[in-house]
């Protein structure tokens, strides 16, 4: 039971660093309708610009988070308009291959600027704080509380400004929003700012939970479109709903699974929902 | 270089183009044809050279196999099991939606990365299987790599009659057609499903072939022996490059890119020292750049793609 309750913390905590992943490549799925390729190498380009802005600028931890957060958001809007603006007219398809390319550039300036080895951040070790038998590591309790505010956050900006409605706007019919007069590109350039600052968070707290690699975020693209899916295209609070179930169920796969088959959970979970529920648990497009 | 040494580097070089030009021909068959996007290549390529590997290679402690097989034995397993596989992964997923379809097959190609890396009893894990026959052996070392590389050549121009006569026969019609315009090929009574699922499996079947021919060229395979969602990245930039839908195109991708790679290995061995370790990374943001530049100024490719006239009957 203690053991069961230890992965399903586990599960809760990746599944949230999953969640801020997948919101944007549900964003991105519905707005510019295309399969983002580059965004776990996204997540992997955040982390390491994290590395830098602690190590050359000296920054504390949050500090350097917050700066490489704004960084990834700007490259994610440079990606956008250096390519993809310029392949949009030519469909979803060859956007497909092109994030595929970037994803694979920004891999390799990975390895040139930082090297291929594994590094970690600075960091104090903490001994896990105990409950019974259960053990919690403070970096979870720091990561899993900066995710629920990211998204109550998120939540706010896309209720109550007008960008955000615009925004779901965009996601539920973007010819309809078009022709209601909202400033499409405008909404892109927010949804890259979005989806890349959120993504490289979601790098930086992954690699705090683990270790900082050149394939930490293509790592995890396969759960993440999984969570994307699994909430429903479009769908912001499906994409958390969907990391959380994908997070505590690769964590409990292990129960049950060598644990090196985790990946095997993401891509169960995407056939049965393609299969079985195509929009989604909570619907979407 | 002495002369020798450039022969013998070139006759290197075509081969591994020769082996890539045949993978890139299968990934037409699903893209170019019938708009199948695969993001599992290396999986199938993978499955190809292990089938092979352990039919082929001698009794070893380390991994199955021992059986000893000759070349031709193994090819053809290899190429049955590929088909199977695909078969089994499409029977599920040839439905979806092709962005949907790209998602799915980054998971089969990491399953199978996974089963070969941690199955040891197998495939002996990361350590590989060594120690595959190579072909022509009696012909001596320069005989050999000759040989070998008219085998490669020969190969090509078997699967490339093969998929060209299938691009030009109504069931080639049929895969475009489907590609273009699915739910009229539907409304006009095809069975969309098993048109997709046939060009899935051909497709397949054509990269594990490659992957028999690989596994006795190279000699020994482990799976990080290439980097999988590497070698999935280069055959979709040769079939971009050369042009999709055109089989002509995806071989001339083929060696092309394979030229350009092979060019900056070339490049890069003048780096610095401290840069050495990193020439790979650079290799890797070199093609990916060339694959926006193709899709920016030329999106259709060297030699886009051209249908065969459409079929009038005169008496109608």
């Amino acid at each position: 039971m203690a053991e069961l309750l230890q992965l399903l913390i586990y599960g809760i905590v990746t599944g949230g660093i999953y969640a801020l992943g997948a919101i944007g490549i549900s964003l991105i799925f519905a707005i510019l309708r295309f399969a983002h390729f580059a965004h776990g190498d996204l997540m992997t380009v955040g982390a390491y610009l994290a590395l830098s802005a602690a190590a050359i600028l000296g920054l504390p931890l949050g500090g350097a988070f917050a700066l490489a957060a704004l960084l990834t958001a700007g490259i994610a809007v440079l990606i956008d308009r250096l390519l993809y603006r310029r392949l949009r007219a030519s469909g979803a398809v060859v956007l497909l291959i092109s994030s595929f390319g970037v994803a694979l550039i920004l891999r390799s300036l990975v390895q040139l600027l930082w090297g291929p080895e594994t590094q970690v951040y600075e960091t104090a070790i903490t001994p896990p704080w105990r409950l019974g038998e259960l053990r919690i590591r403070p970096v979870h309790v720091a990561i899993l509380t900066i995710c629920l505010l990211l998204v109550s956050a998120l939540h706010l900006f896309l209720t109550r400004s007008r960008t955000g409605k615009a925004m779901r706007a965009m996601a539920d019919d973007p010819d309809l929003a078009r022709v209601s007069g909202i400033a499409t590109e405008r909404v892109v350039v927010w949804t890259w700012l979005l989806g890349g600052g959120l993504a490289a968070l979601a790098g930086m707290f992954l690699a705090l939970d683990t270790r900082l690699h050149p394939l930490l975020g293509w790592n995890v693209l396969l759960p993440l479109f999984a969570a994307a899916l699994v909430g429903g295209i479009g769908n912001v609070y499906g994409a958390i709903a969907g990391g959380l179930v994908l997070g505590v169920a690769s964590e409990l796969s292990t129960l049950v699974l060598p644990a090196v088959y985790k990946p095997a959970v993401a891509f169960a979970a995407i056939v049965v929902v393609l299969v079985v529920r195509p929009r989604g648990l909570l619907g979407g497009r | 270089m002495e002369l020798v040494g450039l022969a013998s580097f070139l006759v290197f070089f075509l081969t591994l183009a020769g082996i890539y030009a045949l993978v890139t021909l299968g990934l037409n068959v699903q893209w170019g044809f019938s708009g199948q996007f695969n993001i599992g290549i290396a999986g199938f390529w993978a499955i190809g050279a292990y089938t092979a590997a352990i039919l082929d290679t001698p009794a070893s402690p380390f991994h199955l196999g021992g059986f000893a097989m000759p070349f031709w034995v193994g090819a053809l397993a290899a190429t049955l099991l590929a088909a199977a596989v695909a078969f089994l992964v499409g029977v599920i997923c040839v439905d979806l939606r092709t962005d949907y379809l790209a998602i799915a097959t980054i998971g089969i190609g990491e399953i199978i990365r996974l089963v070969l890396k941690n199955e040891e009893w197998l495939t002996n894990g990361v350590r590989g299987i060594a120690g595959i026959p190579r072909l022509f052996e009696a012909l001596g070392r320069s005989g050999q790599a000759l040989a070998f590389l008219g085998f490669v050549l020969l190969a090509i121009l078997l699967v490339y009659a093969l998929v060209e006569r299938a691009a030009r026969s109504p069931w080639g019609r049929v895969q475009r057609a489907i590609r273009d315009e699915e739910l009229a090929v539907a409304a006009c009574g095809r069975d969309v499903r098993r048109f997709r699922l046939e060009s899935f499996v051909l497709g397949s079947a054509i990269m594990g072939f490659a992957g028999a021919v690989h596994a006795h060229f190279v000699g020994f395979i482990s799976p990080e022996a290439f980097d999988p969602l590497f070698t999935t990245f280069l055959v979709w930039v040769m079939l971009v490059v050369g042009g999709s839908g055109n089989n002509r195109g995806a071989i001339l991708g083929a060696f092309l890119v394979w030229a350009i790679w092979s060019l900056a290995q070339f490049a890069t061995a003048y780096l610095p020292l401290a840069w050495a370790g990193r020439a790979g990374a650079l290799r890797v943001l070199l093609v990916g750049v060339l694959l926006q530049l193709v899709l920016l100024w030329r999106p259709q490719g060297l030699l886009p793609e051209r249908p065969p006239p459409p079929v009038v009957r005169r008496d109608a």
